[in-house]
């Protein structure tokens, strides 16, 4: 039986929870996964709650399954995209936040392209806040369902071989997932160009590896990230062709492997680069499921940061 | 800490027997009856009512559920603790059916309220009814009232009533449990 309470009033990353806040997320999401698969797919436990969706950058996955999640708890939810608001017009983070608090909002959704960006604001104002990814620093949400659908899957994290395969430079899921599958057990390694690579990712206990076969031979489970474009100013690597025959994942290398393993990927896919339709629409990707984990882990999570009223 | 028994031993097989055939009486062959423990303990109840009911009528067909109240509590955010869910094992429809509510102790009401909001995520059920082992009488904060109960209690709101299992802490028994001061 995990523990009562979360640690933390906010959600700003994995390493500021600990493994007794996850087994308990992990758990309250198992009861949140029920309710989603019932006919009446709602509870009425945050019914006196506002939540303030706040995305400073594009979203589709994270934004509709944090919104769903909220709705399906039956909070109050404003959302707020800073393409179509006064952030345009040259307000300040904290001005635009303060404003819709005073609008009696008692929790923040955030995602903003800038590390660090939901601790700031955690400094600042009275409300829980919860990361929805910040810049290439952490997106604690996306680890936790990662995890929990590898739970899911393969029945326990603990001595699983998990390989993160892609642009892990400019990637919050990256690091999010890391932490949290170290934590939970796992052994972790990320393959990927050099250029791809911090330079120090080793000193987070993570194993390095620059080709994809021994990576897929080495790992029980495979996560594909998305080579994150927007975040590249420079030249990473000579050409997306390039990349999709050096790090892309097809059939035919799946299927040539000594074991089956699982394909995750975080979404949104650029298919036919780093995974082809083929692998992305096999029995091994589990992409779907870990869609329908996210609503599930993050009513998890802002049931248990809710029921911290103080 | 001062201790009364209420029910144990042969009293408390009696009671439970008593029950069911009360229950017998009501729904006769539970074709269209389903029994529904609430989580934690009172699933504990319906168990054992579950079982003797099969006995009894000689059969393996009667429904019976738990289900958990938890995300649908009025004091979420107004109490400490209590945010952890148990499970729901309800693997049929409640559409139409009548349905026995089953708990170990009523007392304020509000867990049946509760349970009657989450019930309804299942379904509309035809009728609702409710038993319980004890019945915390002159206690109600909600106008509930069961239909079936094994003993009522007089107490006042610092006395508890511990209900313990065979099953679980290996004894079938009722007490009530008071500090000394309050009755001095």
């Amino acid at each position: 039986m995990a523990a009562e309470k979360l640690s933390t009033r906010h959600l700003l990353g994995i390493k500021d929870i600990n493994l007794n806040d996850i087994e308990l997320i992990f758990e309250t999401a198992d009861n949140f996964k029920d309710v989603i698969n019932r006919p009446i797919k709602k509870v009425p436990s945050l019914r006196d709650i506002t939540i303030a969706n706040i995305f400073f950058e594009n979203s589709t996955r994270t934004k509709l399954s944090f919104e769903l999640a909220e709705k399906r708890l039956s909070a109050d939810v404003v959302n707020f995209a800073a393409s179509s608001s006064s952030v345009s017009k040259g307000e300040t983070l904290i001005d635009t936040v303060n404003n819709i608090l005073a609008m009696k909002v008692d929790m923040v959704v955030m995602r903003h392209p800038y590390a660090g960006a939901g601790v700031f604001l955690s400094k600042h104002i009275k409300a829980q806040i919860v990361n929805a990814g910040d810049g290439a620093h952490e997106h604690p949400t996306q680890a936790l369902l990662d995890a929990y659908s590898i739970r899911q899957k393969l029945g326990d994290v603990r001595g699983k071989k998990v390989v993160i395969v892609g642009d892990i430079l400019h990637s919050r899921v990256a690091i999010s997932n890391i932490l949290c599958l170290q934590m939970l057990g796992a052994e972790v390694m990320v393959c990927g160009p050099t250029t791809l690579i911090p330079k120090h990712i080793a000193s987070l206990g993570v194993k390095v590896e620059h080709d994809l076969k021994k990576a897929l031979n080495w790992c029980d489970v495979a996560n594909m990230l998305r080579i994150q474009l927007e975040r590249q100013d420079i030249k990473y690597f000579p050409s997306q062709r390039e990349y999709a025959m050096m790090y892309g994942l097809n059939k035919q290398i799946l299927d040539n492997l000594d074991k089956e393993i699982i394909v995750m990927h975080p979404g949104p896919i650029n298919r036919g680069v780093e995974i082809t339709s083929d692998v992305a629409d096999s029995k091994q990707s589990i992409i779907l499921e870990q869609v329908e984990n996210g609503v599930a882990v993050r009513m998890a999570v802002l049931y248990l940061l809710a029921s911290q009223n103080d | 800490m001062q201790k009364r028994t209420l029910l144990d031993g042969k009293k408390f097989q009696i009671t439970i027997k008593r029950l069911c055939h009360q229950l017998i009486e009501n729904h006769t062959d539970f074709n269209n009856t389903v029994l529904i423990g609430i989580q934690p303990r009172g699933t504990y109840f319906a168990d054992r009512v579950h079982q003797e009911l099969s006995e009894i009528l000689k059969t393996t067909s009667i429904k019976k559920g738990h289900l958990d109240i938890t995300f649908f509590r009025d004091d979420f955010r107004r109490k400490d603790g209590l945010v952890t869910a148990s499970s729901n094992t309800i693997n049929f429809i409640i559409e139409g059916k009548q349905v026995i509510l089953i708990d170990d102790v009523l007392w304020t009401g509000r867990t049946i309220r509760s349970a009657m909001d989450a019930l309804l995520a299942y379904g509309r059920p035809e009728r609702v009814e409710l038993m319980v082992l004890i019945d915390r009488r002159f206690s109600r904060h909600l106008p509930i009232e069961p239909n079936y109960i094994g003993q009522q209690v007089d107490c006042v709101d610092s006395q508890k009533v511990k209900v313990s299992w065979k099953e679980q802490e290996g004894e079938d028994k009722v007490v009530l449990l008071s500090e000394p001061s309050i009755l001095k």
